[in-house]
């Protein structure tokens, strides 16, 4: 009886030891060495894993990172859009690089074809969803490029920023919005563009993406681009193209002076975050009124002296 | 009569409505302008050869085929061409149309107009398929698949059956049973003429019961000539399908993603068999073809010969006119149709049927969840698990879809008629499709 237990126990742990032995070289044989930096890097990330950076989850994005780094010592084609440049300024240090800031950007909805400027035709009836939507019929407005508003760029959002506003049918960016571009993607109409959020956070854009002509897209939606070419005459800075009757400014030449804005006959273009322009004074204009707004509008800063100008040209050009 | 053939898996049996059964098919007025557009069948658009202002007479070629699944289009009127523009189509979208401006009805020369039957073959099947081609047919059943595609087998490959396909098992439409009644002896000529094209010996003509005068004229005719028969079949939707019809008449089964060549079959409808008939026999392309217009509150369905590019809205005014508590128009059937943005839609050569929905019948019951009754399931007449398929494309999971064939899914709408928890099942199968049709065009561009 005895002896059976010291048997047992002699042999397994006998057994042990080898085991562990042979699992001791193996060990050291394979083993997988792992930059201590890459754990660094993913601590620096904002763990959204949302995938903005093109790698499936931040652990991703800092292996890959790390390998650059120490490979070709660049992160060229690496940027965390969630944590932005300074994110990135401390994965750069981390790494022992330097790095150039980068403009942020926002998500921008190109479409301003509400209910009350494209009213519906027809009424649609079916699961809510723009990809389903798309591939079905133009659109409830007639418009075959418009936002749909069944809100797929609502669903692809992770960070709460993308809303829709139930008066105009029309999806809203907030500030939230960290430029991941998960909601670009998800439009089955590629109306939703990531732009630089601009100097104070400014910008202009053609809130359009029609490509028909003018006369068909102007029956669909009030507020459609015609392509008549106003704005790309009227722009001092080459920042406006037309192509197919379609209008597009390029943010990196816009200067934000805003004249498109006023020579646009359909209100396409839209200014974002400017103070409140002057109104117009087309009908009457009385002396008063004119003399008196300039003082008024002392405070503004630079920017907006820009567009008071231009006002005032078109003004004195009647 | 025995026991009658039917498919044997799934099929749903909906009201049959067929209100405007029996009446005389009317030939409608040509109207002052007609809009052709040049997207009219599956595959490539077709290409116009005719410019604005061009001189066309009726039954000219105004487009060629765009590709090799493609086929030609010819002017339904007499005038001049308008302009060549982009038309709304029945979903909203704009798409290249060729109107023509009404003026007279000259036709061209070569085409006989006579109302005379022909029955003597006089050409090899290369000349039929020719033929066929040159007059630009498709399938008009509504798949508007180009027949003369269908009648060449690809090489290794051959049929034995021809299917000639009468079922029209969808609701309220009654064209082809209409143009059975009128044209059976034609429908046979043109059944001889897709039987030597195919070089098949043996042919079934497919009709539901519930059409026992068309049964037993085309069975007298079929009589008459070696090959052809007549197989009555039990009232059940989606017999005329392809794949259904094939296994409700010989029992083979075509294999998932595979055509009904596989299994030696070929089937045409028996508008389309009428087609051949007029464009082998009679040099006439497709210009006109017959379309049910009907509805509940319509005061008078009928079945119109119209030609192509007529807007429905002379359709239906020419079968009572636009009643007031109309819901939705559909182009099509009620099962399969496709609910129309404007009036102001051509018929097409798929047009079979134009439906007007009263407002109470047109809209959705809210969607409620899922309680498992399997009923779905049970109906798909093509095996497959439409609550699951739905499932995985609203999560967005289309690699799975299409593993559980998503693909296979003939849209023919059972599963959505049949839940009880008003689940649109098939917008999310169509969703699924289309997905996953992407991914496997994406694939294959690799
Ligand atoms: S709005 Fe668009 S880009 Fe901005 S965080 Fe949401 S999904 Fe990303
Ligand atoms: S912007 Fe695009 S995804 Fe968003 S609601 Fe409109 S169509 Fe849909
Ligand atoms: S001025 Fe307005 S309508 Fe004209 S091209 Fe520019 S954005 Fe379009
Ligand atoms: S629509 Fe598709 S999934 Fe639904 S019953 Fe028909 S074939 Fe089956």
């Amino acid at each position: 009886m005895n002896h059976i237990v010291i048997i047992s126990v002699v042999v397994l742990g006998i057994l042990g030891l080898v085991s562990a032995v042979i699992l001791y070289f193996v060990a050291s044989k394979f083993k997988v060495y792992e930059d201590p930096k890459i754990d660094e890097v993913e601590a620096a990330l904002p763990s959204a894993n949302c995938g903005g950076c093109g790698y499936p989850g931040c652990r991703a994005f800092a292996e890959n990172a790390t390998k650059s780094a120490s490979k070709n010592h660049s992160l060229e084609g690496f940027f965390c859009p969630v944590g932005g440049n300074e994110v990135m300024q401390k994965v750069a240090g981390i790494l022992g690089l330097e790095i150039e800031e980068k403009d942020p950007m926002i998500a921008v909805v190109r479409c301003n074809g509400s209910y009350a400027h494209s009213p519906g035709k027809v009424k649609f009836e079916g699961v809510t969803s723009c990809a389903f939507a798309h591939a079905l019929y133009a659109g409830e407005g007639g418009c075959q490029y418009g936002c749909l508003g069944l809100g797929d760029c609502v669903a692809a959002c992770e960070f709460d920023a993308i809303h829709m506003n139930p008066e105009t049918g029309l999806p809203v960016v907030s500030d939230k919005c960290t430029a991941c571009g998960a909601c670009v993607i998800a439009c089955p109409r590629d109306i939703i563009e990531l732009r630089k959020k601009g100097p104070k956070d400014k910008r202009i854009f053609v809130s359009c993406v029609n490509k028909e002509k003018g006369a068909i897209a102007i029956k669909n939606c009030d507020v459609a681009c015609i392509g008549c070419g106003k704005c790309e005459k009227v722009c001092e800075f080459d920042a406006i193209t037309i192509t197919s009757f379609l209008s597009y400014i390029d943010f990196d030449k816009c200067r934000l002076c805003r004249k498109c804005v006023e020579v646009c006959p359909t209100n396409s273009i839209w200014e974002v975050n400017f103070k409140p322009r002057k109104p117009k004074v087309i009908k009457e204009p009385e002396k008063k009124e004119t003399a008196k707004k300039p003082e008024a509008a002392k405070k503004p800063v630079e920017k907006t002296s820009v567009a008071e100008k231009s006002v005032n040209t078109k003004k004195s050009e009647k | 009569m025995g026991l009658l053939k039917t498919f044997v898996l799934g099929g749903i049996h909906p009201p049959e409505n067929k209100l405007s059964a029996g009446q005389p098919v009317r030939t409608l007025k040509v109207p002052d302008q007609v809009v052709v557009p040049m997207g009219q069948n599956l595959g490539a658009p077709s290409k116009p050869v005719v410019k604005r202002g061009d001189k066309v007479k009726t039954g000219q070629l105004i487009a060629e085929a765009g590709g090799f699944i493609s086929a030609r289009i010819h002017s339904p009127v007499s005038g001049t061409v308008f302009k060549i523009d982009q038309v709304m189509d029945m979903s909203g979208y704009r798409r290249t149309a060729v109107i023509i401006k009404v003026d007279g009805d000259e036709w061209m020369e070569d085409i006989d107009r006579s109302d005379t039957l022909v029955t003597e073959i006089n050409f090899s099947p290369e000349e039929i398929i020719e033929k066929v081609k040159d007059a630009g047919i498709v399938g008009m059943g509504g798949a508007t698949f180009p027949t003369h595609v269908k009648l060449m087998p690809p090489p290794g490959k051959s049929a034995d059956y021809l299917l000639i396909n009468g079922v029209e098992c969808e609701p309220y439409l009654t064209a082809d049973h209409q143009l059975m009644l009128e044209k059976g002896a034609e429908i046979i000529v043109g059944t001889r003429l897709l039987m030597k094209a195919l070089k098949v010996k043996k042919a079934v003509i497919g009709i539901e019961n519930n059409k026992p005068d068309a049964i037993r004229q085309m069975t007298e005719l079929a009589a008459k000539e070696e090959g052809i028969t007549v197989q009555p079949l039990k009232v059940k939707y989606p017999q005329g399908g392809e794949k259904q019809l094939i296994k409700a008449v010989t029992g083979r089964e075509v294999p998932s993603g595979k055509l009904p060549v596989e299994v030696g079959c070929v089937v045409q409808n028996v508008g389309t068999t009428f087609a051949v008939y007029e464009a082998v026999m009679k040099n006439k392309p497709l210009i006109e073809r017959v379309v049910t217009v009907t509805g509940k509150a319509l005061s008078n369905p009928s079945n119109l010969k119209v030609r192509i590019g007529t807007p429905i809205k002379f359709l239906v005014e020419e079968a009572g006119g636009l009643p007031e508590d109309t819901g939705k128009v559909i182009g099509g059937g009620p099962m399969m149709g496709k609910a129309l943005a404007t009036l102001d839609v051509p018929v097409v050569k798929g047009t079979s049927g134009v439906l007007l929905m009263r407002e109470a019948e047109s809209h959705r019951l809210p969607e409620s969840p899922c309680i498992r009754c399997s009923k779905c399931t049970q109906v798909c007449p093509m095996g497959l698990e439409p609550f699951l398929l739905s499932r995985l494309s609203r999560m967005g999971r289309f690699e799975d879809a299409e593993k559980e064939k998503v693909m296979d899914c003939i849209e023919c709408g059972s599963c959505q008629y049949t839940c009880p928890a008003h689940i649109p099942l098939l917008d999310y199968l169509r969703l699924g499709k289309n997905k996953v049709g992407a991914l496997i065009r994406a694939r294959s561009k690799k």
